[in-house]
């Protein structure tokens, strides 16, 4: 698994790209040369290498233009978007290294098994709004109130931040923890404006947001830079101690 | 014998975009088993990719605005084949379904009283479009996933439906596999929607996914059902054309609706020198007066730029063909400009338009708030699809329904921006309601065991013909290639007879596509089987296109250049025939209400 030996380096006008192939019993890189043109993303060497040399390579895409979050994969180590990652960004001296996200199952080739995902978001309470304030059945909400809630919904649901986050990719906690995508959902949910849902003991009992300890791993991987770690998780942190380790309530409880 | 599970319900909903989603949410609020059945992952449906916003009026920016205007800027910009008990149903329920996502927890831009906030588009007369920035279409998929995911409704994430089943005369179900496994999966219901979006993939520059290979609409045409208006492809007017791997990649016409501008390679702005008579009276005439528009003056009227998608493409089209095009093949769509009147153009264009900043920074290292962007037509949306009641969003086969950009009459010869986030709520929920009502009104239909035999004979015939058989995507790629030099947005006669006779080959060839490995997640066997929906959509397109003799709407054709009044009183209707062979023909436009004509007469 070195660099390019001399008899795989790719020709001018050619890049050498080494794809992981495999399903859950396990799998191994394979070595694909192909053309390149100007301004291709790795999304459209991956295709070509299907169109022309493995019609069953699996990947999993649809918009192509870092709008869906499907195409997540591991370019060079790097979680990415491939349908985001420009060819003329990576050194193309070396082999391109292509895997599939490491922290969920695999299913084939490029695709793994991100189920676990969405039965996640189902445990998190659903939207309460408030009462509406006006007659006709509408919220009367300024700019200034929605800014900071629609940077978290920005969110393509790509999983990268899942993928890169070491309590699930190392510690496979995936049974106890749901992970910086979802504190970004239920911080969406606990900042709305109209939201009247208290989420937070299940922050801190089920869904165990005390794991975290704010590498900032995940910001740094959102294709939407969403501040991750400073805007969502770090303040849902401050009202779970607020709500539970607060010292005068504390005393309250025991009076 | 075939092996499959088998999963049934009342009511089955196939595709998970807006109006799959919502048409779901209104089913399983009925208290009935709702299934939903997905090619890709839940959330990723086309809707995500929408921009710039759902048309609903609202009157929250100008309080002019009204139904009635709604209903009158829909049927003008169809050319009036449009269904118009759908223009109308449309109009007058969207402010409804649009504030009902805000109840469900969707985020839209606001007004300074605090209202939700509406954006100038092509062919609306006054702002109308409810958005959040240009990611319009990502809170509308999303606000309706998370809200649907606790209606009960059950989904089946990358599961492709190849066949409808049929039992004396209607609907029983659906039969298809999981992408996943490879394996086959039966939906028994009594009532199934089709919201299987578009087309795009029948041609070879468009802003549609792999998914979008009209699926729906050849599963109805084979079912039985009747198919309307597929002659009407609407090409958007600006997709990227540069670099090459993204061309056809969308470009939201908010930036024409923020004040962006399209030049030539001259520097003029081309639009100002064909405005149609029909929106003379709507359209500046001078570029001080357009821009006033774009910010909000109420008494002036809408730049050229800002005419419907079908002419500001043809318009384009022209200028590259005349030698006038950016280095690309384009032209240039400029934003930037507006520092000439706004000091803090960077940040005000970085907010509105987001996505575009971010898009074409990373994709065309392009700055569009220091430079223009080189833009050209792109196949975007498909107004023909299923013929279906105005109201319940029926088929002509009974229990089966069709919401969304798979079903036909809404926008008639040509779509409105914006028009379509806000069929896919309104029609998205009265076919649910409707499905819901007819489920509860019929029992389970029979389940032909032969037709899902032959279904999987015909599915696994790839693997048995192996890699020697044809290339699936090489058959793909010379459809889409035929499709857009022969059947694209200037059409004349001969080319599509030539057309005609690429497809008949193409079939050929089709029977013949081979695949090699096994079933599990093989994306050539998946598109070895889209192909037979991609060329039965392809010969609709194109033997209706023959049909109509004149030019309207979407539709151009170069050997008959202008509209014929004759013809404006047909929508042509596809239905496969008793020996299975194609047939197309006119049929007369059901005449409009003399109160709806009082209202298009007044708005004119």
């Amino acid at each position: 698994m070195a660099g390019a030996s001399a008899s795989t380096r790719a020709l001018p006008g050619q890049a050498l790209f080494r794809i992981w192939r495999g399903d859950a019993a396990g799998g191994e890189f394979q070595d694909y040369k192909t053309t390149i043109d100007p301004g291709m993303v790795v999304l459209d060497a991956v295709h070509r290498i299907q169109a022309e040399q493995a019609p069953d390579l699996a990947v999993r895409w649809n918009c192509k233009a870092g709008k869906c979050g499907s195409c997540s994969a591991e370019i060079n180590g790097m979680p990415k978007l491939m349908c985001m990652t420009r060819l003329s960004e990576l050194n193309l001296d070396m082999p391109v290294i292509i895997e599939p996200m490491h922290a969920f199952p695999s299913i084939r080739d490029l695709v793994t098994d991100v189920s676990w995902n969405f039965r996640v978001k189902k445990t998190i309470k659903k939207f309460q709004p408030r009462q509406p304030d006006n007659p006709d059945g509408t919220w009367t909400m300024h700019q200034r109130d929605v800014d900071r809630v629609q940077e978290f919904r920005k969110c393509i649901e790509c999983f990268l931040c899942q993928d890169v986050c070491h309590v699930l990719r190392d510690h496979h906690k995936h049974d106890e923890f749901i992970g910086p995508r979802f504190f970004v959902y239920a911080a969406a949910l606990e900042m709305h404006p109209l939201d009247t849902a208290d989420r937070v003991p299940d922050l801190k009992k089920k869904h165990s947001i005390g794991y975290c300890n704010i590498t900032t791993c995940c910001r740094q991987v959102c294709p939407e830079s969403i501040t991750i770690t400073e805007n969502a998780i770090i303040p849902l942190k401050e009202r779970v101690v607020d709500e539970f380790f607060d010292p005068l309530k504390k005393l309250f409880h025991i009076l | 014998m075939a092996e499959y599970q088998t999963h049934p319900y009342d009511v089955l909903v196939i595709g998970a975009g807006g109006a799959g989603l919502r048409a779901a949410i209104q089913a399983a609020s009925t208290g009935l088993k709702v299934g939903v059945v997905c090619k890709s992952l839940l959330g990723k449906a086309h809707t995500v990719m929408a921009e710039g916003g759902v048309a609903a009026a609202l009157a929250n920016v100008d309080d002019r605005d009204n139904w009635r205007v709604h209903f009158s800027d829909t049927m003008r910009g169809g050319q009036y084949l449009n269904n118009w008990r759908m223009a109308e149903l449309h109009a007058k329920e969207a402010p409804e379904r649009v504030n009902e996502l805000e109840a469900w927890g969707a985020l839209f831009d606001r007004t300074k009283d605090g209202k939700i906030l509406q954006r100038n588009f092509g062919g609306h007369r006054y702002p109308r479009l409810a958005h959040v920035g240009d990611r319009t279409g990502l809170e509308m998929i999303r606000t309706l996933q998370d809200h649907g995911i606790h209606s009960g409704m059950e989904v089946h994430m990358e599961c492709t439906v190849l066949s409808l089943l049929v039992d004396s005369g209607r609907v029983a179900g659906a039969f298809g596999y999981d992408r996943e496994k490879g394996n086959f999966i039966l939906w028994p219901a009594k009532a199934v929607v089709l919201a299987t979006g578009g087309i795009g993939r029948a041609f070879k520059i468009t802003s549609n996914s792999w998914e979008y290979t009209g699926d729906g609409h050849a599963l109805a045409y084979r079912a039985g059902a009747e198919l309307l208006d597929m002659e009407f492809v609407q090409f958007h007017p600006t997709g990227m054309v540069w670099p090459i791997s993204v061309r056809g990649i969308l470009v939201t016409e908010g930036v024409r609706g923020e004040g962006g501008v399209l030049r030539n390679s001259e520097g003029k702005r081309f639009m100002f020198d064909d405005i149609p008579d029909l929106y003379k009276a709507q359209t500046a005439d001078n570029e001080a007066e357009g821009w006033r528009y774009t910010q909000g003056d109420k008494n002036a009227r809408r730049p050229p730029e800002l005419l419907t998608r079908d002419h500001v493409a043809r318009c384009i089209n022209r200028e590259v063909k005349a030698g006038r095009g950016s280095p690309h093949g384009g032209v240039f769509l400029d934003i930037a400009w507006i520092k000439e009147h706004i000091p803090t153009a960077p940040e005000h264009i970085k907010r509105k338009l987001p996505s575009m900043y971010h898009q074409f920074k990373q994709l065309a290292e392009i700055d569009i708030t220091k430079e223009p962007m080189e833009v050209g037509p792109t196949t975007h949306y498909m107004m023909g699809g299923v013929k279906v009641d105005g109201d319940s969003q029926m088929s002509t086969l009974p229990g089966l329904f069709a919401a969304g950009e798979v079903a036909a009459g809404l926008h008639g010869a040509n779509r409105l921006g914006g028009n379509s986030l806000s069929d896919l709520i309104v029609f998205g929920k009265r076919a649910g309601e409707y499905a819901a009502q007819f489920a509860k009104t019929n029992a389970p239909a029979a389940i032909d065991k032969d037709r899902i035999q032959s279904a999987v004979d015909e599915a696994l015939a790839p693997f048995d013909r192996g890699s020697q058989g044809e290339n699936p995507y090489a058959i793909q790629h010379q459809l889409q290639e035929s499709m857009q030099d022969l059947v694209g947005i200037v059409r004349t006669e001969s080319e599509m007879q030539q057309a005609l006779g690429v497809i008949d080959g193409l079939w050929k060839r089709e029977a013949k596509a081979g695949v090699a490995s096994h079933r599990q997640y093989n994306n050539g066997w998946h598109t070895a089987m889209d192909l037979k929906n991609l060329l039965t959509v392809s010969e609709a397109i194109t033997r209706a296109a023959i049909l109509r003799k004149e030019s309207r709407g979407a539709q151009f054709r170069d050997d008959y250049p202008n509209k014929d009044p004759e013809w404006g009183k047909f929508n042509n209707v596809v239905r496969r025939g008793s020996d299975g062979g194609m047939i197309v023909e006119p049929r007369p436009v059901t005449p409009l209400p003399e109160g709806l004509k009082a209202i298009i007469e007044e708005m004119k």
